[in-house]
Formats: C-alpha cells, structure tokens, sequence
C-alpha cells in the first residue's frame, strides 16, 4: 500500500515518463480504490497533453539573466 | 503597488517567455525573436514615462512587441520586389474539374483553426507559469518546456530529486487550477 503522497509524485514521475514499472504498478493498485488520486492522474494527464499540444518556448536561463543585466544597466 | 508605475527589474522574470512565445508564433525564428523581445525591453524603458497605467503592464509591452514584429517585417521587405507575393494557382497544370472548387479550403479541415487555438493555449500556459513561485517556474519550465532530465535539472539548482517532484507537483497543482476554466 502506498500514500497519496506518493502516489501523486510517482503520477507526476510518470507525466515525464521517469515513473519505474514497479512505481506504475503501485499506482494502478493506488487508483483502484482511491478516487482523488484516480481523478488527479486524470487531470494530470490532462495538464501533459495540453503542454504537449501548446507550442511552448521559453528563453534559456542564461539568456535571461543577460537580459536582466543589460536592462538593469538601463535604468 | 501604484498603478502608473512600471518595475522594469520584474519585467525578464515575469514577461519574457511569454513575449518569446508570442514573437516566435510570428517570425518563427529563435534567433529574431529573442532581439525583438530585448528591443521590446529596451522601447519600454525608453517610454517608460509615457505609461499611464491604463493597460496592465503585460498589455503594454506586447502592445510594443507588435510594432517591433511589424518593423522586422518592413525591415526584411524594403529591398524592392522582396514584399511582392508571389503564388501559383494550381501547382499541377492539368488538373482537372472546377479552379474554384479547388482553390477553396477544404470546410472540415480544422488545422488552421487548431494552430490558433494553439498559440492561444500557449500564451495561456505562459501566463499561469509566470504565476508561479520563481523557483517553480524555474523547475517546471526546465522540465516541461526544455525537457532537461532531473538529474541535470538537480545538479544546476543544487536540489535533490524529490525535492525538485515536491516543486513539480505544486507548480502542476497551480498550473490545473490556473488552466481551469478556460481548458480543462
């Protein structure tokens, strides 16, 4: 038997497909009988594919960071 | 916080990735839209003074972001002929049945329409990351969005694994609630 804790991170490990199959199996056990978790996968699946579907870009760190200097030496 | 007062120092952190996203649906290139996005900046500061808070802060730049996309297009198209259109009609000769009919778009494609709403569900995302806790959005946009592994992600932050899924999770608890009535 695991926790919602745990079931929730070992969901959020398989949105990254970094959950282990053991951990796949816990949570499927976890799912049968626990009805907020079975809703929170579902929404979490949900959340991945609308990532997935959505161009996303974001700048690097390191571009930011330049970013912020130039801007600060602006002010 | 006054409302005629722009924070530029805030400025990367919270509108950046979500003016990039917005440059990149436009001039499709990494590169460009990074420059426009500093320009953007830089114009900001520049009329800093001329901000009367009627617009959110966020409207206010994109509102100067898109001057700057349109300048990058004049700028590109000033060598003469380069803004002609240029199109053929039918890219086989001896087609057959009506030039209308096959010039039409074809009425249950939905792929322009998906690409519109994908851009918008973008800037949305973008909207709810910057919502976050620095060090959630951090987190979250190094996995999600640039895909890094969690053993990278962990060395460059100086985090341990379960602590950056404890991060994971709350930034994805914020991003469902923050999603929810418009895509869920």
């Amino acid at each position: 038997m695991i926790s919602c804790d745990d079931a929730a991170i070992i969901c959020n490990k398989k949105q990254y497909k970094e959950a282990t199959f053991l951990e796949k199996i816990k949570l499927f056990l976890h799912r049968i009988y626990c009805k907020t978790c079975s809703k929170f996968s579902k929404k979490n699946a949900k959340l991945t594919a609308l990532c997935d579907k959505a161009p996303l870009y974001s700048l690097p760190e390191k571009e930011k960071v330049r970013m912020k200097m130039e801007l600060q030496d602006k002010i | 916080m006054e409302t005629h007062q722009l924070h530029p120092e805030t400025w990367v952190d919270l509108y950046a990735d979500y003016l990039f996203n917005y440059a990149i649906a436009r001039v499709s290139d990494v590169e460009i839209a990074k420059d426009l996005v500093q320009e953007t900046f830089f114009a900001g500061l520049k009329s800093a003074k001329n901000y009367k808070g009627t617009a959110a802060e966020r409207t206010w730049l994109i509102a100067i972001l898109k001057r700057k996309v349109i300048d990058h297009y004049r700028k590109i198209n000033s060598k003469k002929g380069k803004a002609e259109v240029r199109m053929n009609y039918s890219t086989n000769s001896n087609a057959e049945g009506d030039w209308l009919e096959e010039q039409v778009a074809d009425p249950l494609s939905t792929l322009a329409n998906d690409s519109i709403e994908n851009e918008e569900l973008g800037l949305a995302i973008q909207v709810c990351i910057s919502k976050l806790p620095k060090k959630q959005s951090l987190v979250f946009s190094m996995k999600t969005i640039q895909g890094m592994s969690t053993e990278d992600i962990c060395k460059e932050l100086g985090i341990n694994p379960s602590n950056l899924w404890v991060m994971i999770h709350r930034a994805r608890i914020a991003l469902m609630g923050c999603l929810n009535q418009n895509w869920f």
